[in-house]
């Protein structure tokens, strides 16, 4: 180690010692990751992206307080029969349908339809029915954020296990080659050919019934695990095929070859050479897939083949609220709402972790 | 070529058993699948059950059940066949499978390729808007609305439009429904046009996003320097120099898109817009778990999955000399 280190004095001089030397300035080394952030702190658009993604997240996990604290009911607990103040004046939840004796001119007067529940109260009957109640009464805003609540787990859940199953996936294909990457390369092939939605709403629909049930796995019907491993089983292949290709290139690199040559066992090889060097690709996956997988998951709740009512999601609130649209269109505006304000958030600031991260990127900007 | 067509349909052929047999196995595998307790009603007797266990061979052992329903499903598919003991037949409705997806292919066909035109059209015009523009108010207002496009659930956007543009608001549209083509063309499109469009949403903006990177790369390319050097205007260097490089891997995305929307991803449209076709069929029968129409429509969206795989690799290798294969 010491004569390594001598030679490398005696013959060259780094870029840093001959700036100290002719200009007396001092050269500071930076990672790739610092030279990143940067880029990314100058991209005002992607870190408002992220912030807005973190208000989401943050208001979704002070459910319980929102409801608690300001709202005062649960997601699930009915108020078909309440009257609620709003501006000082007493409305029912749930109009009451029928007749009823006008008291000045002793007429009888038509109320309108029955059980059409109150509308966005905005702020004005003191936290109660910010957004409206839905048919049972129940509190929109406050269904909304649990429902948000269990759409995010189940989003960023499912991103985390299929981008791990697909790292772990292209790892082994991608180092070991051979019949393993050939094995793995044929399940990708089968899982890319199935149609993803019909894949996704059979697995789910048929585990919904009642839960999983073998070996050391034991989820129940309702449990949330259910549509999230389905997403992250069904999509695995389409984030494990490019990185499977992009570990393969990396793999015929010289620097693999040297750690080769040097005796580095395959599991140093696999996490030291070629995982720091997919990093970045596998981090603007991640982002872009959580935006996904939300849109999946309202699409199965939607159809009925992942969460299961009365737990809200975002899908299931839309597929409730569907029906109701000519009464109360709120019930199906606040959930997409909330869903297309998420995506586009993470959509947003996963295209600026690419700039970021993506030197070729930069170029691309520049025109 | 010819042994490369022969690889990729062998192929083919083992990643279609290999899926069959994957979806057979879901509802096998899966607890409360067992389709006789379901079949026989809300009281079932003991003996009702093992009756329809018997008739329909589901105590056999599962290869031989795997094995009857492969037969029947491409017996069903031989042209002139008709043997109404060797046919799938559904658990629910005790109604031909085969049948039932022939009547709603035309739907789905007709929502797919329009909506395949409508999405191609302007993700490529999109595209080339953004990326002629880049920079500039134009290009982010697109990428804008591009954005906005991929983050939106389609079934969302479909209740939407739906409602909001339906009869009972703005009534430029009628209200979901289908209508075949060779009853009435003008409601057939008349009443698909809103749907395609709303199908098409998600794919215009994914398209347009694609299309102006590439284009933006290939801009910088050494051959289309030399285009504008030897003097060629703007817009032909953009039509045939830059243009057919870039929308190679549109190529790509097109075919796997459209197999895809074919293949099961319109189910959400469908239902919506209340069209009858083959993604709602397939919703139905997973909602009771009848596993003959979600095994023949699984085996349709991955036929046309792998084919469109098989398409693609032939038009690219016809774009890119480079990668003709062997």
């Amino acid at each position: 180690m010491a004569t390594q280190q001598q030679a490398t004095d005696f013959t060259l001089d780094t870029a840093s010692e001959l700036a100290a030397e002719e200009h007396e300035v001092s050269i500071v080394g930076r990672s790739p990751w610092y030279l990143a952030w940067r880029r990314l702190r100058r991209n005002k658009v992607a870190l408002g992206a992220l912030l807005l993604f973190f208000l989401v997240v943050a208001a979704c996990a002070l459910a319980p307080v929102f409801a608690e604290r300001v709202a005062k009911t649960g997601p699930n607990e009915n108020h078909i029969t309440d009257v609620v103040m709003v501006d000082g004046k007493p409305v029912d939840v749930l109009s009451k349908g029928g007749t009823y004796t006008d008291p000045e001119t002793g007429e009888l007067k038509l109320r309108g339809a029955a059980g059409v529940p109150i509308g966005p109260t905005w702020w004005n009957a003191g936290g109660k029915f910010v957004l409206g109640a839905d048919t049972n009464g129940r509190d929109v805003a406050v269904r909304l954020l649990y429902g948000g609540n269990n759409s995010l787990k189940i989003g960023i859940g499912s991103a985390l296990l299929c981008t791990l199953m697909a790292l772990v996936l292209a790892l082994l294909a991608g180092y070991y080659g051979g019949w393993l990457d050939w094995g793995i390369t044929r399940f990708f092939d089968v899982m890319a050919a199935f149609p993803v939605i019909l894949l996704a709403i059979a697995l789910g629909a048929a585990l919904s019934i009642n839960g999983f049930h073998q070996g050391p796995i034991d989820l129940e019907s309702g449990s949330l695990w259910i549509p999230t491993l389905v997403i992250s089983f069904v999509l695995v292949a389409y984030v494990g095929r490019p990185l499977r290709g992009q570990i393969l290139s990396l793999r015929e690199k010289e620097f693999v070859e040297a750690a080769v040559a040097q005796g580095g066992s395959p599991w140093r090889i696999m996490f030291s050479e070629l995982l720091p060097n997919i990093a970045s690709s596998v981090l603007v996956f991640f982002t872009l897939i959580i935006a996904n997988n939300i849109l999946v998951e309202a699409a199965l709740s939607f159809l009925g083949a992942g969460v299961q009512p009365p737990n809200p999601s975002w899908g299931t609130l839309i597929s409730e609220g569907q029906l109701r649209i000519r009464t109360a269109p709120w019930l199906t505006l606040g959930p997409g709402v909330a869903i297309v304000l998420t995506v586009v958030a993470l959509n947003v600031f996963g295209d600026g972790l690419r700039d970021a991260l993506d030197p070729r990127a930069k170029v691309r900007m520049e025109h | 070529m010819g042994a490369f067509l022969a690889r990729r349909l062998i192929g083919m052929f083992f990643v279609l058993l290999v899926i069959t047999f994957v979806t057979f196995a879901i509802f096998i595998v899966v607890p409360g699948g067992d389709p006789a307790t379901r079949m026989a009603g809300k009281n079932p007797s003991e003996q009702g059950i093992q009756n329809i266990r018997e008739t329909w061979g589901f105590d056999e052992p599962f290869y031989t059940q795997y094995g009857k329903m492969m037969e029947k499903t491409f017996n069903a598919m031989r042209p002139g066949f008709d043997d109404p003991n060797n046919e799938l037949i559904s658990y629910s409705r005790r109604e031909n499978v085969v049948d039932q997806i022939k009547q709603r292919l035309p739907a789905t066909f007709s929502l797919a390729i329009g909506a395949a035109i409508i999405w191609l059209a302007f993700g490529v015009a999109v595209g080339m808007i953004s990326a002629v523009r880049a920079g500039r108010l134009s290009d982010r207002m697109i990428t804008i609305l591009a954005l906005i496009g991929i983050s939106m659930p389609v079934f969302w956007l479909g209740i939407i439009a739906r409602y909001y543009l339906g009869p009972e608001n703005a009534g430029i549209f009628p209200d979901g429904d289908y209508v075949p083509l060779t009853q009435d063309p003008i409601g057939w499109f008349y009443h698909l046009l809103l749907p395609w469009m709303v199908l098409a949403v998600l794919f215009i903006g994914f398209y347009g996003r694609v299309l102006r990177s590439n284009i933006l790369d290939t801009i910088n390319e050494d051959y289309v320097r030399t285009a504008r050097a030897k003097g060629l205007g703007p817009r032909r260097v953009l039509s045939k120099h830059v243009l057919r490089n870039s929308l190679i891997p549109i190529v790509t995305l097109f075919g796997l898109d459209f197999a895809g929307v074919i293949g099961g991803g319109a189910i959400l449209t469908e239902t919506v817009f209340e069209i009858d076709g083959v993604g709602q069929y397939a919703a139905r029968s997973i909602r009771t778990l009848d596993l003959p129409p979600i095994m023949g429509v699984t085996i349709l969206g991955a036929f046309f999955i792998v084919l469109f795989n098989v398409i693609v690799d032939l038009v690219y290798a016809y774009l890119d000399p480079r990668i003709r294969p062997t």
